[in-house]
């Protein structure tokens, strides 16, 4: 392996969170029952006709300039043929010649130190149909059905230059786009439901040269994992047939995530030829500079730049505020709460431990979450002002992930306020001290933890209710001396 | 066989509706019968919407009854070229891959001709997908000339433009997308306008080369064509390349004369292959023209010579790419006993489309194909640059250009369908202007020998229908062209 350099490319795709199809006023919507979200257009009937959808040009300018790419003044809609049945036009709008964006980039940071990632080109285009076959794949099925529904969304697709040098670098990159593209609520990121689809390309060489080696194309890599792993299983079996002197050949290899295993599709030979030329039925798209400009000046705080304020503006580790950036949901959240009750440090680690759990480790899931982040600053404000423990704290936030409701009604309705009585807790303790004459006398005997074995003690008598740096103190007064 | 209601022009009609002379329905019957009586000969609908037409008529009547204001096409009824999507009715572009497609969706052009009154008859015959220039190219049958029964009438149009020269409709709309409405209207002595790419919205008009494509209208005089542009011309929401320009008042230029206008003559359209019939017409009118006040001087259009070989790229090869939906997946007839979905799709298109569609699926084919695509697509797209370029150079000199509209009367059924060569050839004077943008009206200048009518074409500036309709108007007013009648084979 370590003979070769891995030279890896991506091409994702990415769904267009617009209301509306690329080319007509279709719900661009997922899940509908089939067939009910089209319309003549997008169902390529005869002599229809598309017209662009500006909302979609806006998220792809969006989208390019947050990667920084160029955006062409004067750009064309472009036809791509194939034959297929998913395809009811049998070509795809597409762009080829004059994209909407290049030459742009975004960096990586690893290990302290920061990768530029060139993106090539940036390009709208409509999304195929959905095919389901009856007894079999496309080949052999007895029968197959098309769904048009999804025929026509709004697809970007992003390419990357050959920068990536590893697996882990291309799964890296793909979840900075991600997480980008999130940011800029241009598209929900669903690698499973395939609102992002990754493909990639992958060579070796001899490290430090500047010729790409024969390079693969991998599809069928539906999440950051597969990618990792279809892109490593690629590069051991390239360094492998180099080491055996083969030759490798130009093809498109599916990953088959069952087998671990990527397998050859088709082989440059039998590439499409898909006879691109300027879509006749549109006229070029001319993205003026004003509105280009507006949309520059309306980007949102990126991932990079939250990371780095909120590290700042919090006094939050590194870890920390990468966690907390790493989508835009869970960084709302989290701000949101802190500008309710100001204890960043606190909300922090609420968010990044509890708050996640529940979330099943989605940071994109914070924006339904099912406790509000004004409850969750409520929560914290609670144990802070001595109203709870950290401890019941913790149950009334199981509480209020279950029912949704404010931390106060559940503490008030369950009685849950910290005990701060002293001559009510003294008695507890004095019970404790006097139930429990073996550890006393081990405390005596010099054993510090025997004090933790009694304040648990006291806890439990007071259903956790007992504010425990009181426990602490009065123990220490009224346990004899050593 | 009642032939008076159906001599009639759009505005002649609309007068007598107007007076009470005659009732929509009236109106509507006199066509049907007529439909019923010669179109066993003619074949020049596909589809005759009989029940849909007397509906719309009592519809009309109707109004009429209620003292509603007539509305500008009030109860003409229209034949409509079966290229344009009419909703509920069978649209099948000429061909058998569209045998049984009917649309959920009007044409753009339909709607607005509809809501202003007026009444679709049928859907008439043409070349299959608008490939052709008699009209033999259809999936069904052919269609005769009217005014000799074993002649085409041109085409891609043919239907439309013979409907409307046998009074079996007011008026017609047909495509123009290599002079289409232009070629059958010469040879079948009716007017035929192609108005500049963009002036009419193409939703609905089954594509054959988008690019080229255009709505054109068949009608009796230059009055009728001025009336149905206004009708369907302006900007359409629905069709990003539908020009967003205000539709002018066209009639209004009917009554100008051609005083004063300068009239181009272009060398390159008066060559070897032109027949001495067209020529001596097309002079003649020329001469009529000067009389009429308007300045004429020769000129040059130095690339016509390359327009059909760039045509016969361009027009294939946005074919090649608008066709490939025709899969029988989602309608039409689809190929049966396929086993799997690439067999499936290639038999339908084998058993669907004829051979002159075949020919030119695999003409754009080939020119789009990798490697070959600069040569070949690249290159016609320049050379389409310099014929734009010839017209405008041209017009910085002339109003309009007069020049005939094809080389020769109609020719025989069957005469040119074994040389597809040939058949293009007769497209020689009308593919220019296509490839420029620029509209160009065809209108009858005469009869040659064998009785058999004779286009005189008149070529405008991109968006200046208007000076196109002057100076046709004077040279109809001038001359009386329009009383000569089809002989129908002596069937009416």
């Amino acid at each position: 392996m370590s003979e070769h350099e891995t030279v890896i490319g991506l091409e994702v795709h990415a769904q267009l969170l617009t209301r509306s199809k690329m080319f007509c006023g279709c719900a661009a919507t997922f899940g509908g029952p089939p067939n009910a979200q089209t319309c003549p257009v997008c169902q390529g009937m005869p002599g229809v006709l598309p017209v662009i959808n500006r909302r979609a040009v806006e998220f792809a300018v969006r989208t390019a300039r947050a990667l920084h790419c160029r955006i062409n003044a004067h750009c064309r809609f472009a036809r791509k043929h194939y034959f297929y049945p998913d395809m009811p036009k049998n070509y795809q709008i597409s762009q080829y010649e004059e994209p909407l964006g290049e030459d742009g980039w975004l960096e990586l940071e690893a290990d302290g130190t920061t990768r530029r990632i060139g993106i090539q080109r940036l390009h709208l285009e409509e999304d195929v149909g959905k095919l389901t076959h009856e007894g079999g794949v496309f080949e052999t099925a007895n029968a197959s059905l098309v769904d048009f529904n999804r025929s026509g969304v709004p697809l970007m697709e992003i390419v990357s230059r050959p920068d990536l040098r590893s697996p882990a670098e291309a799964a890296e990159c793909l979840r900075q786009l991600r997480t980008i593209l999130r940011y800029l609520a241009v598209c929900d990121g669903n690698m499973e439901e395939g609102s992002l689809r990754c493909d990639a390309n992958i060579s070796l060489r001899a490290p430090g040269s500047d010729e790409l080696g024969t390079k693969v194309e991998i599809k069928n890599m539906n999440s950051f994992r597969h990618v990792r792993a279809a892109l490593e299983y690629e590069a051991e079996r390239q360094a492998r047939a180099l080491g055996r002197g083969e030759r490798l050949v130009q093809e498109t290899r599916l990953w088959n995530p069952d087998k671990g295993q990527t397998l050859s599709m088709r082989s440059k030979e039998f590439a499409h030829d898909y006879r691109y030329f300027p879509e006749p039925d549109l006229v070029p798209l001319r993205p003026e500079a004003a509105w280009v400009r507006e949309i520059d000046a309306g980007l949102p705080e990126l991932p990079r730049a939250r990371r780095r304020r909120l590290a700042e503006q919090y006094r939050l580790s590194a870890y920390d505020a990468d966690l907390l950036a790493s989508d835009r949901a869970l960084a709302d959240y989290y701000e949101e709460a802190v500008r309710a009750h100001p204890n960043p440090k606190a909300l922090a680690n609420w968010v990044m431990s509890e708050l996640l759990r529940e979330l099943h480790g989605d940071p994109a899931a914070a924006d339904r979450a099912p406790i509000r982040p004004g409850h969750l600053a409520r929560l914290v404000a609670l144990v802070d002002d001595g109203t709870i423990s950290g401890k019941i704290a913790k149950e009334v936030f199981e509480r209020m992930a279950r029912s949704g409701e404010d931390p106060d009604a559940i503490v008030r309705r369950e009685g849950l306020t910290q005990v701060a009585d002293e001559a009510a807790i003294g008695r507890v303790v004095d019970e404790v001290i006097a139930a429990n004459p073996g550890a006393v006398a081990d405390y005596r005997k010099g054993k510090k933890q025997s004090v933790a074995f009694l304040v648990g003690q006291v806890m439990k008598a007071t259903q956790g209710k007992a504010n425990p740096q009181l426990v602490n103190r009065l123990l220490a007064e009224r346990l004899p001396p050593v | 066989m009642p032939a008076a209601w159906t001599s009639l022009t759009i505005h002649e009609s609309l007068d007598a509706l107007r007076s009470g002379a005659v009732t929509a329905s009236a109106l509507v019957e006199a066509y049907l019968a007529r439909i019923a009586a010669l179109d066993p000969t003619l074949s020049a609908f596909l589809t005759v919407t009989v029940d849909a037409a007397r509906a719309q008529a009592a519809a009309v009547d109707e109004r009429i009854r209620r003292g509603e204001a007539l509305r500008p096409l009030e109860g003409m009824p229209l034949a409509v070229k079966d290229v344009l999507c009419t909703h509920g009715v069978r649209t099948t572009c000429g061909s058998k891959v569209l045998g049984n497609f009917v649309p959920p969706y009007d044409a753009t052009a339909v709607v607005r001709l509809v809501a202003l009154g007026a009444i679709v008859l049928g859907k008439t015959n043409m070349d299959e997908f608008a490939m052709g220039s008699s009209t033999e190219n259809s999936g069904f049958f052919p269609t005769r000339n009217p005014w000799a029964l074993d002649r085409v009438p041109g085409g891609s149009s043919g239907g439309s433009a013979a409907a409307v020269a046998a009074d079996l409709a007011v008026a017609g709309l047909g495509t123009d997308t290599g002079g289409s409405v232009r070629q059958p209207a010469a040879l079948c002595g009716v007017v035929g306008l192609r108005p500049t790419y963009g002036r009419v919205s193409r939703y609905g008009l089954i594509a054959f080369a988008s690019s080229l494509d255009q709505i054109g209208t068949l009608t009796k005089d230059v009055h009728d064509a001025a009336l149905l542009l206004e009708a369907i011309a302006g900007h359409d929401p629905m069709d990003s390349t539908s020009a967003d320009q205000p539709v002018p008042d066209y009639r209004a230029a009917l009554g100008q004369g051609a005083r004063g206008l300068t009239l181009g003559i272009p060398d390159e359209y008066f060559v070897a292959g032109l027949d001495p019939e067209v020529e001596g017409a097309v002079r003649d009118a020329i001469a009529v023209l000067e009389r009429l006040g308007a300045r004429t001087r020769r000129l040059s259009l130095p690339h016509t010579d390359y327009g059909v070989a760039a045509y016969y790229i361009i027009a294939p090869a946005e074919a090649s790419s608008n066709l490939a939906r025709y899969d029988g997946v989602k309608y039409g007839p689809r190929a049966a006993g396929a086993k799997d979905v690439v067999t499936m799709t290639a038999r339908t298109r084998a058993e669907g489309f004829g051979p002159e569609v075949k020919r030119r699926i695999m003409l754009g084919t080939y020119a789009l194909s990798a490697g070959y695509y600069e040569a070949y697509y690249g290159r016609a797209q320049r050379v389409r640059t310099l014929i734009r370029r010839d017209f405008d150079r041209a017009f910085a000199e002339v109003d309009a250009i007069v020049a005939p509209t094809a080389p020769t009367p109609a020719f025989k059924l069957g005469e040119k369908t074994d040389d597809p060569l040939a058949m293009y050839l007769n497209d020689v004077f009308t593919i220019p202007q296509p490839l420029a943008g620029v509209p160009a009206i065809s209108l009858p200048c005469g009869f040659s020998a064998a009785g058999l009518p004779i286009g005189l074409q008149l070529i405008g500036r991109p968006f200046d229908e208007t000076t196109l309709f002057r100076v046709a108007a004077a040279y109809e007013a001038a001359t009386d062209w329009r009383s000569r009648r089809p002989g129908l084979g002596g069937l009416s």
